[in-house]
């Protein structure tokens, strides 16, 4: 456990020697921001329509699926360029502490950039009459952490298995893009079609946040389907890593 | 300290190591002694627990190195052959890092300890990107050192130094053997020579000879090579040459320059001056050809073949 956050706080502090986070959160703010304005510039022209929180949380949810990977890409691939994978792999440092390790250092910097977010619910809040609907407000955090968590350790398995960042980029934001945008489709279009879309559908990754969380409803099957994910990720980067040494 | 029982390491259909076995006692400074792709950072990475064997065995302070692999971990200190480190960290960071990953107690105190070890005190806040190579070197041998370990495996820790870093670096090590085990890999026999307690050759992954550096050399001292360059006529010089005494044989002739091999400890050189001086040649030149490591692996594979062959 102490190896875990050795490692975690270490990842966690190095981000901020470089100019990725700035740039994640002063993106994710800057089109927050926008997202905000337009809809206050709404509720002017209609009177009857009040903003809720999902004005900020589908495009934050969005903002995670595209910004993600930058945070994740280098996390093992930069470790492996370096060579300084060699003395990780030789301290006595457990494989899956190190992946361990990694992913909870990219969790809390997106908890970090997040928590900066917060800023828009709490100025609606003192906007409009009698306030933010807590509900949604709560859950629908709780789901963007939970997404936030599941999305890096799926960037952190496949960073596993790169030495080139430019390499694990890209392919970190194909999948993504695949479980976030397409399998919906596809999904539609099986079960449209008669045929079994059950797993599919459970695996579409997007249904699992906007069909419950980002309303308010807490749903324990949509938490553990995220977890899961963080799971079984972590633990396909961790194979990945014994895997290295076998070759 | 470091037992190796015939290891044994297959990259796909390629043999890296073969059964290789040999023992490094307690405070000695074994040199591992090979041309490049012999199979010394193979071996080393098994030993510092980077990866399995495909057979054999191989233990460190009484710690297996597959079963026990934490274990093994916590008491050796590895510099790997590519000095991997964190370029956007400052030296004093980087080893802090290091030395809370290897649990070290009082981790600032030792690291403080180390930076004025290896003369880094100036530039301990300094960002690895800016050291230059010595540097750079000295903050790897830091940075294996920065858990005190009990066995010190370093692979090439000389590569790419300046002549005055190289004598610096060789002192530090001759030092840090005196308290500790040390496995020292090279591809230069002199500084296995000047450094080693005992040096152990391998070639295409296997032992090819294991002494300490004065047998070594005096057993690849036997025969030596000659060269001799004749200005201007050159005719009828072999009957001159052969005649002196403790000449073996005339291996070539080329532009005036003679190969000429010699008995074994023999110094034929005085006598094979005055003799092509006395028979009217021009003589420009005459010294003793330095083997280079391939010769000696040649010589001493050759030896190893020789004392098997029935003759």
């Amino acid at each position: 456990m102490v190896n875990i956050w050795i490692i975690a706080s270490r990842e966690y502090r190095r981000y901020f020697a470089d100019w990725v986070p700035y740039m994640i959160a002063f993106v994710m703010l800057a089109v927050l921001g926008i997202f905000f304005y337009l809809n206050l510039q709404v509720s002017i022209i209609q009177p009857g329509y009040a903003p809720g929180i999902e004005v900020f949380l589908a495009p934050l949810a969005t903002m995670l699926v595209l910004l993600i990977p930058a945070v994740t890409t280098r996390l093992l691939a930069e470790e492996q360029r370096l060579g300084t994978i060699e003395l990780l792999l030789t301290s006595p440092v457990k494989d899956y502490e190190l992946v361990v390790g990694k992913w909870l250092g990219g969790f809390l910097l997106i908890l970090t950039i997040v928590a900066v977010t917060l800023i828009y619910p709490l100025i609606l809040n003192q906007l409009i009459e009698p306030g933010i609907d807590q509900g949604p407000f709560i859950s629908g955090y709780l789901g963007i952490a939970l997404l936030g968590a599941a999305l890096i350790a799926v960037g952190v398995a496949v960073s596993s298995f790169f030495s080139n960042q430019i390499a694990a980029f890209i392919t970190t934001l194909g999948v993504f893009i695949i479980i976030w945008w397409i399998l919906d489709p596809v999904a539609r279009i099986a079960g449209a079609g008669g045929g079994n879309f059950e797993l599919i559908n459970y695996l579409n990754f997007s249904d699992h946040f906007f069909s419950n969380l980002f309303s308010g409803i807490l749903d324990l099957r949509d938490v553990v389907y995220y977890l899961s994910v963080t799971a079984i990720s972590l633990m396909v980067a961790s194979i990945s890593m014994e895997m290295r040494r076998w070759r | 300290m470091i037992e190796v029982e015939g290891l044994t390491k297959d990259y796909g259909p390629n043999r890296a190591i073969d059964s290789l076995s040999f023992h490094v006692g307690e405070n000695e400074i074994l040199g591992f002694l090979g041309p490049n792709g012999a199979g010394k950072t193979t071996t080393i990475r098994i030993l510092c627990g980077y990866m399995p064997p495909t057979s054999g065995k191989a233990s460190i302070s009484g710690y297996d190195v597959v079963d026990q692999s934490l274990e093994v971990r916590r008491r050796v200190g590895y510099l790997p052959e590519s000095n991997p480190l964190y370029p956007d960290m400052t030296l004093f960071d980087y080893l802090k890092y290091m030395a809370n990953l290897r649990r070290t107690k009082n981790a600032e105190e030792r690291v403080n300890q180390v930076i004025k070890l290896m003369n880094l005190e100036d530039r301990s806040e300094s960002y690895i990107s800016s050291l230059s190579k010595g540097l750079k070197q000295r903050a790897g041998l830091a940075q294996a050192l920065v858990h005190d370990p009990e066995v010190l495996i370093l692979d090439e820790p000389t590569i790419g130094l300046d002549p005055a870093q190289l004598i610096e670096v060789r002192s530090l090590i001759q030092d840090l053997g005196k308290t500790r085990t040390i496995l020292l890999s090279t591809h230069i026999l002199s500084e296995a020579q000047q450094v080693c307690d005992r040096v152990l050759i391998i070639n295409g992954g296997k032992l090819v000879a294991e002494d300490s550096p004065e047998r070594l050399k005096s057993r690849i001292s036997g025969a030596q090579h000659i060269f001799m360059e004749i200005g201007g006529n050159q005719e009828g010089i072999e009957s001159h040459v052969r005649g002196v005494n403790g000449v073996n044989r005339i291996l070539s002739i080329q532009n005036g320059i003679l190969e000429i091999e010699t008995l074994p400890d023999t110094e034929p050189r005085p006598d094979l001056a005055k003799a092509v001086v006395s028979a009217g040649y021009d003589l420009l030149e005459i010294r003793k050809a330095d083997l280079s490591l391939e010769e000696i692996f040649l010589k001493l594979t050759r030896e190893e073949r020789d004392e098997i062959a029935p003759l």
